[in-house]
């Protein structure tokens, strides 16, 4: 397969799927079908993909429509993105097996198949577009298919978290926006490339700090990061736990990953650029706050699926620590901790959701006895809990020990201190969940459901990856050196 | 006049911003719909919009001179399109929760923050 059509494939596979899919929602099994074969297909494409692109090269894609650079919309593939992509696979391959038993006829007839598929086209135009503007135009479309994935169940609840949700995520997009309308007028280009060429060669300007400022504060929005996280938590859980996996895992994930784009790539942070030099102390800041702040909102909730949302918040914080550093180790470290993170959030939301099948509550002190009535289980959940912690050998740990050193390395022992410290209110809080659903005797008098094979393999898989990550972490630290590189490079 | 623009654009930006404030969730619809217009209209002046010349390059040379800039255009037409249909849904959202809970005071459509009954039956697998 040539290079150009591979580069397309992670976002046309879905995109057909999804076609095909919305076609065939009547047809349950064949809805299903269709999904399962178009994300078998992503995941092999998505590995040839990586294989390619892991040395550093950058496989160009196509410019839509054939024009001449700079007013093409160009579409290439390199690290991170392709490392994102194939992650973002394999997420997306276990919730998928996950949802053959969470994801019944009513969800799949109300569209599940197809917004799944094209949520996860979004997420992957976003790590391999080059253009600014097509950037905005696939968080708009991840964030219409997760509005419908939200309320696949038209429940009042779920009305309501998307209110809130959909408000948020359109003020972030406005945000985005002017700040992408900013650099053009600056600039004079779209294309990622050549617009950090032009911010990198002219002086830092009035125009500038506000764009910086714009994208900020909109990207922050989407990862969720303090002051801007309140929405998360109002509306993650009332997802189903499936897309709620989804969501924890990816969307997150995609917001940090344009931040990562737009200020180590776009405005050189990390690489001596100054165009947002401005900016940089309060990157710090927002990631302190975020990692103190949602650590803490976690250890106060005993609803499995919000105290996990907290989670997902609290992490982003570690990774915008890693940026804030503005160093090229840092940048390294934030995309070492993304890896990591996707991974092991979308497996706890997968664990909690299992929890609720079997002892039929969300909340932790209505669960127990896990341990006994499925020993499989309370090891397979015990891996991504543990890795969230940071416990060794597992990938959680790791992450962490990079971040942390390279913040006393970069001379902000501050944040350093400050990751330590939500580090331990992590460990408390994931040691209470995981006694308190498999240690804790089950509340009597309630007969325990027992749990489908096919779910325990989706986890399986994730638990399997980050194993794998915690064993042979340096091969994890060679790509996202090259992809911090790469990243760098762009100016 | 490009000042002008800029004013005019900066104050729909403030009245949208007032209006998201609102606790009505039907204000907040439309406060999110004027903020995209005035996204647009901040985002047009970005393309030199007191040109009225064509944007076609002149035989012989390599700029366009002075036309106002069809890239910034085609922006504002894509983002018109993707602002209609993100407020088309939030709008069937408002519409939904005005039916559930006969109120479009975001006060009391707060069934996802109280989170429920705890035992309340999931309609997992149906």
């Amino acid at each position: 397969m040539s290079d150009a059509l591979l580069v397309l494939t992670p976002v046309a596979v879905p995109f057909v799927g999804a076609v095909l899919a919305l076609l065939l929602r009547e047809r349950v099994a064949a809805a299903r079908g269709v999904g399962m074969i178009a994300l078998v297909t992503l995941a092999v494409l998505s590995l040839a993909l990586f294989r390619r692109t892991a040395g550093g090269a950058r496989l160009v894609g196509s410019v839509f429509g054939g024009w001449p650079q700079p007013f093409g919309i160009g579409f290439s593939a390199s690290l991170p993105g392709a490392a994102l992509v194939l992650v973002t696979a394999l997420v997306a391959l276990a919730c998928a097996i996950y949802a053959l038993s969470d994801i019944g006829p009513r969800r799949r007839r109300a569209g599940y198949d197809a917004l799944m598929l094209a949520m996860i086209g979004a997420v992957n135009g976003a790590f391999l577009t080059d253009d600014l503007f097509n950037l905005y135009v696939w968080f708009e479309l991840a964030l219409i298919s997760a509005l419908g994935l939200l309320t696949l169940d038209r429940r009042r609840t779920q009305i309501d978290g998307a209110i809130r949700y959909a408000a948020f995520g359109m003020l972030a997009a406005t945000f985005i926006l002017l700040g992408i309308g900013m650099i053009y007028g600056i600039t004079g280009t779209l294309d990622i490339t050549r617009a950090a060429a032009a911010l990198a060669a002219g002086s830092p300007s009035v125009g500038s700090a506000v764009a910086a400022a714009l994208l900020l504060g909109g990207f922050a929005l989407k990862a969720g990061l303090f002051p801007f996280h309140l929405w998360l938590p109002a509306s993650y859980h009332t997802a189903p736990v499936t897309v709620a996996a989804l969501f924890a895992g990816l969307l997150t994930k995609m917001g940090f990953y344009a931040l990562l784009l737009v200020f180590a790539g776009l405005f050189g942070v990390g690489s001596g650029g100054v165009a947002a030099a401005q900016l940089v102390p309060a990157l710090g800041l927002i990631a302190g706050a975020t990692m103190v702040v949602c650590a803490a909102g976690a250890l106060a909730q005993t609803d499995m699926r919000r105290l996990l949302a907290y989670h997902v918040i609290a992490q982003v914080g570690y990774m915008m620590a890693a940026l804030a550093l503005s160093t090229r180790e840092g940048l390294a470290a934030a995309i070492f901790y993304m890896v990591h993170s996707i991974i092991v959030q979308a497996n706890l939301f997968l664990g909690a959701g299992l929890i609720r099948r079997a002892s039929g509550s969300w909340d932790l002190t209505r669960t127990g006895g896990m341990v006994r009535q499925e020993p499989l289980f309370a090891v397979l959940f015990a891996v991504p809990v543990l890795s969230l912690a940071g416990i060794p050998p597992l990938s959680g740990f790791f992450a962490k020990l990079i971040v942390i050193r390279e913040s006393f390395d970069a001379g902000m022992a501050w944040l350093g201190a400050v990751g330590l410290l939500a580090g331990l209110m992590t460990i408390v809080s994931m040691a209470l969940f995981w006694s308190d659903a498999c240690w804790k005797d089950p509340r009597s008098g309630r007969t325990q459901r027992r749990l489908p094979g096919s779910a325990l393999l989706a986890m399986a898989m994730l638990s399997a990856a980050t194993v794998a990550i915690g064993l042979a972490p340096g091969w994890l630290w060679t790509v996202a050196q090259l992809s911090a590189k790469a990243l760098g490079d762009l100016g | 006049m490009t000042a002008l623009y800029a004013f005019v654009g900066a104050a729909i930006v403030a009245c949208a911003l007032f209006m998201i404030l609102s606790r009505n969730l039907v204000r907040v619809l439309l406060g999110l719909s004027l903020l995209a217009t005035g996204a647009n209209l901040l985002l047009s002046l970005v393309g030199n919009v007191r040109s009225e010349q064509p944007p076609i390059i002149a035989d012989g040379q390599q700029t366009l001179g002075t036309a106002a800039d069809p890239l910034a255009q085609a922006l504002v037409l894509t983002a018109i399109v993707i602002g209609f249909a993100l407020t088309v849904v939030l709008a069937v959202l408002v519409l939904r929760a005005w039916r559930a809970e006969h109120t479009v005071d975001s006060r009391q459509v707060d069934s996802a923050e109280a989170l429920g009954p705890p035992q309340e039956r999931d309609p997992t697998n149906v």
